[in-house]
C-alpha cells in the first residue's frame, strides 16, 4: 500500500512514564493520563473523535475480556464507533488507518497498554507459542531471542561487543527521554540466557501510549507539523522457528517495500527491537546505513510495556516529526517470537518553508 | 473518492459440534477456510490478507493464537490483522476485512472467526475474579437474567415468550447441516419443562457451548464479476461501543445498540427496517433477547418486539423471519457467532440457504453483541450491489 487515496497524519502523541511496577494504578487509571494528553494537544473532545481503536492482552491482564474495562477510561458515552485488537495497539493503529482511508472517519484515537509486572512476562510469553509441541516445553521468550543472538553470531553478523555497543547507546539516548524506565550508564551484566546479558534485554515493565490520527485539512488544523502516514503495510512469518532464517526479517523488508520505504531515504527509524540482537536482524533486513538515526528514543530496550511498545515507535517518530527534528521516518512494530509479525509505517512532515 | 463496493463471494462454515477432538485449532479453521475458498473459487494465492477473530485467549488457553495459525491459515508472507471485540467479534473481524476492500488497501480479503470451547471451560474464562470489579456473575447467563426480568416488567410480554423463540429457532436448525443441535424431538413443551438456570432463563432458552469456524471471502467489484456464485454485497456496516456499567446504562435497549442500527440503515437508504428487510441474522444467545433487540433494532415499536415473535411474524415463513439458520441458541462457538450470523444473511441475499432459505430475500440484516450489551457490530447484505 504506497499510494493511499486520503493523505492521513499521526497529530498527537502521548505515553505514560514506564515502570517497573504499577501495583497502585489500574489499567483505566494508567489510561487516562494518556488520552487526555492527547486529547489536549489537539483540542479534540472524546465527542469530536470518530473512531477509536485499542490494543491490548488479555494474558497480561489475566482476565478475559480486560479490555471492557478499560474502554470506560475513553468516556464512550453516547456511544462511539469503536474496535480492539489483541496485540500491540501498532495494529490498532493500522486498522484506524484503513477506517480513515475508507472516508468513514476523519480522526482516529489509538490507545494501547499493558502490565507486564503482575505475572512472570517470561512465562506468560510462552502461552503464545503453539500450543500442541511448543508451549507444553515452556520456552522463554529471552531463551528463544537468545537461539536468534547465536544464529546471528554463528553467521558472523554481530558479536557480543557489538550486542553491547547498541545496548550502550540505547542507554545514553534515553537519558534525554523522560519516559524512559531505563537510562545512561549500566554495566551489560551477567549472560541471562548465552549470549543475552541483561543489557541485551528489555526491562519489565507497565505503560501506555496514545495517538491521534486525522485525515487531510483535519490533520493540518490539529497539529502544526502533522506526521504523514505515507505507507503502512505489515506481514507475518511462519511460526515454527525451525522454518525461519532467524539471522533475516523478510516480513520487515516486505512491509517496508510495501510502505514505500524505498523510494527515498529516511532521516531517523523507530525499531521495536526488544532484544540488541533483534536490531541487528532489522537494521540489516531494511538495509539501514549509518546515516540513519535509530532509536532516539532509547527504543524498546529503554522501556517496553507489552502491547503499547510497538505504537510508542510509531509515536516517537512521529513527535520527532511534530517537533521539527525528523523529515522523514520510518517506524516498526513487532508481535510474536524472534520477530514473527512486523509492521512498518513511513511518516513524512511537509517540507518547511 | 467513493469507497470500493464490496462483495462476499465464498462462505465456509464448519459443522459446529460441542467438541471437535478430531481436529487442532489450526485444522478447525483451516476447515472453513478450505470451504470459503472452494465456494468463491479461488486458492490461497488469491488471498492478500487474512483478518481473523475470536473471543478471549483464555477460551483456548493460547496467547494471540494468530501467529501459531498463520501457517494454516496460508497468511505467511501476508498480512495478519487480529480482531477482539468481546461477543461482538465475528462481525467486527468481518468489518474490519471489509474496510481493507472499500479503502482499496486489498482486493481480496480471507476472514474467519473461530471458537474451540472445548478446550476450556466458558464458563471459567469468563469469571475469573478482579479486586475492585464486579465480576461476571457465574457465566454470561447470571448477567443477562435480571436484564430480561427487567425487559418482561417493563412491556408485560407474557412469560411463554422466551420459549417459543426457542421453539423456532431449534426446528429452524433442523434444517441447517451445519447448525450445532439437531434436536429432532423438539417440542414446545421440552423447552417449557426444562430446567430452570437463571430465573426466567430455563436450560433450552440458552445457547451450546461449541466448537467452531466461519470464513468469508470479501473482494471488490472486479472480483464478485469473476465470482461463480451470486455475491452478496454490503450496503451498510458499523460498530459502537458503551460502557460496561454506569447509572444511565438501559441494559434491556442500549443506545450502542440502536445507533448502531440507525447508521446501518443510513448508510444502505433502510427508512422502515420492518418493511424493507427480508431476514434477519440476530445475536440471540438466550431466547428473551429476540424481542428485545426486535425493538432495539427498530423493527417493533419499544414494549412491542414480543408481539412479532407470539403472532409468528419472526418463523421462518413469517414476514421477518428471524435467525433462519437456528442462531446463536442452535450453535455458539462465541467468537465465530457474529460471523456466522454475517455469513448466514449473506447466504440469504445469495440465495444459498438451502433448507433455511428465505424465499426471495433481497436485503439482509447480521448482528452481533458482545461484553455487558455493550460492543455492537451489524451489516446488511443485499443481492444487487450498492447504487
Amino acid at each position: 500500500m504506497s499510494a493511499p487515496g486520503r493523505d492521513v497524519a499521526i497529530v498527537a502523541f502521548a505515553q505514560s512514564g514506564h515502570r517497573r511496577r504499577t501495583d497502585d494504578l489500574s489499567e483505566v487509571e494508567m489510561v487516562m493520563p494518556v488520552l487526555h494528553e492527547v486529547l489536549r494537544q489537539t483540542g479534540l473532545k472524546t465527542s469530536d473523535i470518530d473512531f477509536t481503536c485499542s490494543g491490548s492482552s488479555d494474558y497480561l491482564a489475566g482476565r478475559a475480556f480486560s479490555f471492557t474495562m478499560t474502554l470506560d477510561g475513553v468516556g464512550a458515552w453516547p456511544p462511539i464507533s469503536e474496535s480492539h485488537v489483541e496485540t500491540d495497539g501498532a495494529w490498532a493503529l493500522y486498522e484506524a488507518w484503513v477506517k480513515l482511508l475508507t472516508g468513514e472517519a476523519d480522526t482516529a484515537l489509538v490507545y494501547s497498554y499493558g502490565k507486564s509486572s503482575p505475572g512472570p512476562v517470561r512465562d506468560v510469553l510462552t502461552r503464545q507459542l503453539d500450543p500442541y509441541y511448543l508451549a507444553p516445553l515452556w520456552p522463554d521468550s529471552v531463551a528463544l531471542a537468545a537461539l536468534q543472538a547465536q544464529a546471528l553470531i554463528d553467521a558472523g553478523a554481530t558479536d557480543e561487543a557489538a550486542l553491547a555497543a547498541i545496548a550502550a547507546r540505547s542507554r545514553a539516548d534515553a537519558a534525554a527521554n523522560p519516559y524512559a524506565q531505563v537510562t545512561g550508564a549500566r554495566p551489560q551484566g551477567d549472560h541471562v540466557v548465552a549470549p543475552l546479558r541483561t543489557g541485551d534485554c528489555p526491562p519489565i515493565g507497565d505503560g501506555a501510549a496514545a495517538v491521534i490520527l486525522a485525515a487531510g485539512d483535519r490533520a493540518r488544523d490539529l497539529c502544526a507539523r502533522p506526521a504523514w502516514v505515507r505507507g503502512m503495510d505489515h506481514r507475518v512469518e511462519a511460526h515454527s522457528l525451525g522454518v525461519r532464517d532467524l539471522t533475516d526479517s523478510p516480513s520487515t523488508r516486505l512491509a517496508a517495500e510495501r510502505a514505500g520505504f524505498f523510494e527515498r531515504p529516511v532521516d531517523t527509524a523507530e525499531l521495536h527491537a526488544p532484544f540488541t540482537s533483534q536490531e541487528v536482524v532489522l537494521t540489516k533486513a531494511l538495509g539501514l546505513g549509518d546515516d540513519v538515526r535509530i532509536n532516539p528514543s532509547g527504543g524498546a530496550l529503554a522501556a517496553n510495556p507489552l502491547m503499547a511498545a510497538g505504537l510508542i515507535r510509531l509515536g516517537e517518530a512521529a513527535a520527532g516529526i511534530h517537533r521539527g527534528d525528523s523529515d522523514r521516518a520510518l517506524a516498526h512494530a513487532t508481535s510474536g517470537p524472534c520477530l514473527q509479525q512486523n509492521l512498518v509505517a513511513v511518516l513524512e512532515g511537509d517540507p518547511r518553508g | 473518492m467513493a469507497k470500493e463496493p464490496v462483495a462476499v463471494v465464498g462462505i465456509g462454515q464448519t459443522k459446529h459440534v460441542a467438541a471437535r477432538r478430531d481436529v487442532s485449532l489450526a485444522g478447525l479453521v483451516r476447515e472453513a477456510a478450505v470451504r470459503a475458498l472452494a465456494d468463491a473459487e479461488l486458492t490461497w494465492a488469491d488471498v492478500e490478507a487474512v483478518v481473523i477473530g475470536k473471543a478471549p485467549d483464555f477460551f483456548e488457553g493460547v496467547m494471540m493464537p494468530e501467529l501459531y495459525l498463520a501457517d494454516a491459515l496460508g497468511a505467511v508472507g501476508k498480512p495478519m490483522l487480529r480482531v477482539h471485540t468481546a461477543g461482538s467479534v465475528g462481525g467486527s473481524t468481518a468489518l474490519v476485512a471489509a474496510n481493507l476492500v472499500a479503502a482499496r488497501v486489498h482486493r481480496t480479503v480471507l476472514t474467519l472467526a473461530f471458537e474451540k470451547q472445548s478446550e476450556s471451560n466458558a464458563m471459567w474464562g469468563l469469571s475469573l475474579p478482579v479486586p475492585f470489579q464486579q465480576p461476571l456473575l457465574a457465566g454470561a447467563g447470571g448477567f443477562f437474567a435480571p436484564h430480561v426480568r427487567a425487559y418482561m416488567r417493563r412491556t408485560g410480554a407474557p412469560d411463554t415468550i422466551g420459549s417459543l423463540v426457542a421453539y423456532k429457532d431449534r426446528r429452524n436448525a433442523l434444517r441447517n447441516p451445519y447448525a450445532h443441535l439437531h434436536e429432532h424431538d423438539i417440542t414446545l413443551e421440552k423447552v417449557q419443562a426444562s430446567p430452570m438456570l437463571w430465573d426466567p432463563i430455563r436450560y433450552s432458552e440458552t445457547c451450546p457451548s461449541s466448537d467452531g469456524a466461519c470464513a468469508m471471502i470479501l473482494t471488490d467489484r472486479a472480483g464478485a464479476a469473476r465470482a461463480p456464485r451470486p455475491a452478496a454485497w454490503v450496503h451498510g456496516g458499523a460498530m459502537r461501543s458503551e460502557p460496561t456499567l454506569f447509572a444511565g446504562k438501559d441494559f434491556v435497549s442500549p443506545r450502542a445498540g440502536s445507533d448502531c442500527a440507525a447508521d446501518v440503515y443510513r448508510q444502505a437508504g433502510i427508512t422502515d427496517p420492518r418493511r424493507q428487510i427480508d431476514a434477519v441474522e440476530m445475536y440471540v444467545p438466550f431466547s428473551w433477547y429476540e424481542p428485545m433487540w426486535l425493538e432495539n433494532l427498530g423493527f417493533a415499536a419499544e414494549g412491542e418486539g414480543w408481539k412479532l415473535t407470539e403472532a409468528g411474524v419472526t418463523e421462518l415463513g413469517g414476514d421477518l423471519p428471524v435467525n433462519p439458520s437456528g442462531g446463536v441458541l442452535s450453535t455458539n462457538p462465541i467468537g465465530a457467532s457474529g460471523m456466522i450470523r454475517f455469513a448466514e444473511a449473506a447466504l440469504q441475499v445469495r440465495g444459498e440457504a438451502g433448507e433455511h432459505q428465505v424465499d426471495g430475500a433481497r436485503r439482509a440484516l447480521g448482528h452481533a453483541y458482545g461484553g455487558g450489551a455493550q460492543f455492537f457490530a451489524m451489516w446488511l447484505v443485499g443481492a444487487e450491489p450498492p447504487v
